[in-house]
């Protein structure tokens, strides 16, 4: 694989052909924060916390860093006024939801976000979609979905399957940032599923 | 149906067809579009059909019921060839002086005329009237033509010489060459030059390579591509054959969205068609070339009509979007090379390569080349689709073409671009109609939808509509798109409720920016248009609502009363009658009084209110008059017996 | 709705996940609504798994997961169909059935549903009415038309 030259932040940065900017700043001890990333699952781009300000082809534009490809000649500022206002802006839309998880928080402090700037919204899921996709692509049980779009988008568990699978797993609850994930799965578990999980549970 | 195999077999088929044409002999043809059906042309069809066979006329008189030619304002609407008679507003109820006045005694009705709003002058030929002579009807002039169910009239009128020419005498790089030549920029929104998509696409690694029709036409109020589909499918499916063929691909989608029924059913018989004469399958016209199209339905999602989204919907899965690079030139439909145009992309393709790249250049303006289809609706006196150069002024459009606004209001802005786009006031009614003069005052050319509005639009209400339309529509993966449409709409709600407070139009902006810059695509990339575009040129209609908690526009209902003039109100009883929450009180001869706990503002009263009283007034921003005393509301009328 | 049907369906496209949206798309159209049996046969037939059926069945807007009514009535509120009065067409509609969009009657005589444009914005406001396009749709007109169905 070829070696690809880029600039990161004013340092040059070796890379290899097919990473992206995340793994080579990551390769540089550089520091981009991240939500819904995680090393097991392919990147999603969806909490869009990680983006950076990239100048490509004459115009300067912000990029999740965890899905853009390195390019030769890419110049990369992972900090600047634009990439501090939109994580602010992006933490403050998010924390009108979990303003209690942990991880939102260390980021709200870095960046000055308030969470008290929106009114609370009824949904503390963040849908960074780390349970669905933990568990399509590593356990491939499938055992949790998405559902609906747009602002009604909302994860849910698949009775038939969770209560087969869930209750020796649990591996996507250390995932969740805002634990909804525990909440809804005991919510599931307490209106949906059949009587002979409670066996399980109860070894009875 | 006989198998063509050549381009030399085509012309000798093509020619028998058209001598067995008589071009002199009289045809009816109706037009039986989505819109027309709407307004009873099934009805005016089986109308003529029945007279036909009364007057024993059915051998020597045809009827086509052919597609959407565009002045669906005007509809049910005919045209009697080889007159070229156009008769508009066509009820089942004339068929029969129709066939006796015009095609037997080649007399013209008057009443079914076209009427020069102006002049007053009744014009006969279709291609005389104002709204069609002012056009440049090069993708949609043959609609009227031709029947879309049948492959041998589009054969008649030239159809298919364009591949045959494509296979039979250029290479696909110069095919490729000749689209990049011609500068047609895509006609999906994006503008981007097909030719070098096109040239993407061969270039890149792979196999198989797909060609798309995008179809999926989400943006509300625009309807040109369902009239393409439904009227002319097989110049689309020729000039996806023809793209195929330069990028190297032998299998191509129509992602048709499913609210389209009838242009679902016209394409897949297209294709049907198409493959008994050896226009798809194995070695078209004999040049070895292969390529067959399969027809697939949306299920209902704005977002489908990003192409990432679409090729996700294409392979089964939810269209949610995907990041480019790579794009889909590189990596699309299963991962392989994919070529994805509009509609209105493809339908040009056939006409730059029988006519040549200067077809398109000889028209439009520097940057902008060809016709554009656009569909002007809303407060406009002749609705409908219209063709027109680019470069074009909106004025000309709304005016020349379009008739003006009805009623006698004023214009206040035009809409283009649908979601994605902005509203141009009257200041700007001059530029030229081309991709980048529209994205210079803050608006885009978009898919085509053109939506007049009137003094009587709220601009507040045009963001917050788009913005609701958009909080169901996008996919919701991604926060700044999911999160920031969310709270701008909240705000604009707020606003139109009268709960808006200073700072609002700054926090607009500020969620507007982190929306623009930072979504995954192009819905959430493009969503905060509409809110920053309005709030650039209607600003005064944002803080009227935010300080002085008035519409202007007389459409927020929670900003809005309807009061009753005692001094105007005749007690005609007719609101009283009408009002659907049995809100007004009163009698024959007692002012009528409008009680505003119960009214619903839903405007009947002042829509009803004969125009000689006009007694309902609209008040907004001002207390509502306290109602006069009972006693006060008799109404004494002089006696008409002396 | 049986098995046999919904094979029949799922026989007429390739069977591999790329067809599950035109397959569920048919079984809509003939059903009118995607009843759970169906919906784990078509994920056994063609090996999707439950979770993305869920996602495509709540994301589409074409489809329904619960019986419709006899009749289903869909109100046009594209933007064209906006600016000519549609909201109040709609809120007449509503008030007419005592429905909201999404629902369905107790007698599950009526659907009613908002459709983000059917392409006859000329026409507008326009209500379809089981495939019945009603253009130039008054408020007051719209009793009239509702009246003619069972």
């Amino acid at each position: 694989m070829s070696e690809i030259l880029l600039q990161i932040d004013g340092r040059e940065v070796e890379a290899k052909e097919g990473m992206t900017i995340l793994e080579a700043a990551r390769s540089a001890g550089i520091f981009i924060p991240t939500l819904c990333h995680h090393e097991k699952l392919d990147p999603y781009g969806a909490c869009r916390i990680c983006v950076v300000e990239a100048d490509a082809g004459g115009k300067t534009s912000l990029v999740a860093s965890c899905l853009y490809p390195v390019e030769k000649n890419l110049v990369v500022r992972t900090r600047s006024e634009k990439v501090d206002k939109t994580r602010k802006m992006i933490l403050e839309l998010l924390l009108a939801h979990a303003p209690d998880a942990p991880a939102l928080q260390d980021l709200a402090k870095e960046y000055g976000a308030d969470k008290d700037r929106f009114a609370k919204e009824s949904l503390f899921c963040i849908l960074c979609g780390l349970c669905v996709r933990y568990c399509t692509e590593v356990k491939k049980k499938n055992a949790i979905g998405f559902f609906d779009r747009g602002a009604r988008r909302e994860i849910s568990f698949i009775p038939e399957i969770a209560s087969k699978e869930c209750w020796n797993c649990k591996e996507c609850f250390p995932l969740c940032p805002t634990s909804y994930l525990q909440a809804a799965y005991h919510l599931t578990e307490a209106l949906a599923f059949p009587r002979h999980s409670i066996k399980c549970a109860t070894g009875k | 149906m006989p198998r063509i195999n050549s381009p030399a077999e085509l012309e000798e088929f093509r020619k028998d067809i058209i001598s067995k044409r008589d071009p002199k002999r009289p045809c009816i043809a109706v037009c039986t579009g989505t819109g027309c059906l709407a307004l009873g042309a099934a009805k005016v069809v089986a109308a003529f059909k029945e007279e036909l066979k009364k007057q024993g006329l059915q051998r020597k008189v045809d009827i086509r019921e052919t597609g959407c030619p565009g002045f669906c304002e005007r509809g049910p609407l005919i045209v009697i060839h080889p007159e070229e008679i156009c008769y508009l507003r066509v009820q089942p109820g004339d068929a029969e002086e129709i066939v006796s006045q015009t095609i037997l005694a080649k007399k013209i009705i008057d009443r079914l005329l076209y009427v020069d709003p102006i002049t007053g002058e009744k014009i006969v030929r279709e291609s005389e009237i104002p709204f069609y002579k002012n056009q440049m009807r090069h993708l949609i002039g043959n609609n009227i033509k031709i029947d879309p169910k049948s492959i041998d009239d589009y054969l008649a009128v030239g159809g298919y010489s364009a591949l045959a020419k494509a296979l039979g005498q250029e290479t696909p790089e110069q095919v490729v060459e000749m689209v990049k030549d011609s500068n047609l920029r895509g006609r999906g929104g994006a503008g981007f030059p097909a030719g070098k998509k096109w040239e993407f696409a061969r270039k890149s690694p792979g196999n198989p390579k797909y060609v798309v029709v995008n179809a999926d036409e989400g943006d509300p109020g625009a309807f040109m591509d369902r009239a393409v589909l439904e009227g002319n499918p097989f110049s689309v499916l020729e000039g996806l054959t023809i793209g195929a063929y330069a990028i190297g691909s032998h299998e191509g989608y129509f992602y048709v969205r499913q609210e389209y029924p009838l242009a679902v059913e016209n394409v897949t018989l297209a294709i049907k068609q198409a493959e008994e004469y050896g226009f798809l399958g194995k070695n078209i016209l004999g040049s070895g070339f292969d390529f067959t199209v399969k027809v697939h339905r949306g299920a209902g999602a704005f977002v489908c009509g990003e192409e990432t989204s679409l090729l996700r919907s294409l392979e089964g899965k939810p269209g949610e979007p995907r990041a480019r690079p790579p794009y889909p030139a590189v990596k699309g439909l299963w991962e392989k090379p994919t070529n994805i145009n509009n509609v209105e992309t493809w339908a040009n393709v056939p006409l730059i390569v029988t006519n040549g790249p200067e077809f398109l250049t000889s028209i439009g303006t520097k940057g902008s080349k060809g016709t554009k289809i656009f569909s002007l609706v809303g407060k406009v006196n002749n609705t409908g689709l219209v063709e027109v150069p680019m470069g074009i002024t909106l004025r000309d459009i709304i005016y020349k073409v379009g008739g003006g606004i009805p009623g006698g209001k004023k214009f206040k802005a035009v809409q283009t671009g649908g979601p994605s786009g902005g509203c141009i006031p009257e200041e700007h009614l001059d530029i030229k109609v081309d991709f980048d003069e529209l994205k210079k005052v803050g608006a885009i050319m978009g898919s085509g939808g053109m939506i007049v509005m009137d003094e009587d639009t709220c601009m507040v209400d045009v963001a917050r509509y788009f913005l609701n339309f958009l909080t169901g529509e996008s996919c919701g993966k991604c926060s700044p798109c999911r999160e920031g449409i969310r709270q701008m709409l909240k705000i604009l709600t707020k606003i139109s409720e009268g709960k808006g407070k200073e700072g609002d139009i700054e926090l607009l902006e500020e969620i507007a920016e982190a929306t623009r810059d930072a979504s995954l695509c192009a819905l959430g990339g493009t969503a905060p248009n509409p809110v920053l575009n309005t709030i650039r040129y209607f600003r005064d209609e944002y803080e009227a609502h935010i300080k002085e908690k008035r519409c202007p526009a007389y459409v927020c209902k929670d900003l809005i009363s309807y009061h009753i003039d005692p001094d105007k109100c005749q007690a005609c009883m007719i609101c009283l009658r009408k009002c659907p929450a049995q809100a007004i009180s009163g009698g024959k001869k007692q002012i009528h009084v409008i009680d505003q706990e119960k009214c619903t503002k839903c405007g009947t009263c002042f829509e009803v209110c004969p125009a000689r009283f006009d007694a309902v007034r609209r008040l907004s921003g001002v207390p509502v008059p306290p109602p006069i005393p009972e006693e006060a509301r008799m109404i004494v009328r002089e006696s008409k017996q002396k | 709705m049986d098995n046999a049907k919904i094979d029949n369906i799922i026989d007429k496209y390739p069977s591999d996940p790329s067809s599950l949206i035109q397959v569920l798309l048919d079984i809509q159209h003939e059903n009118r609504w995607l009843p759970e049996e169906a919906l784990k046969r078509v994920s056994k037939k063609l090996k999707v798994p439950l979770n993305r059926i869920q996602h495509i069945i709540t994301f589409y807007k074409a489809f329904s997961v619960v019986p419709k009514g006899r009749h289903e009535i869909h109100v046009c509120t594209g933007t064209a169909c906006h600016v000519r009065g549609a909201p109040r067409l709609l809120n007449t509609v509503q008030d007419l059935i005592g429905i909201k969009p999404g629902e369905t009657d107790q007698d599950l005589k009526f659907s009613l549903e908002t459709v983000n444009c059917v392409g006859c914005c000329a026409l507008g406001p326009v209500m379809v009415v089981d495939g019945e396009y009603h253009g130039n749709m008054a408020p007051a007109k719209s009793e009239d038309v509702l009246k003619e169905y069972e």
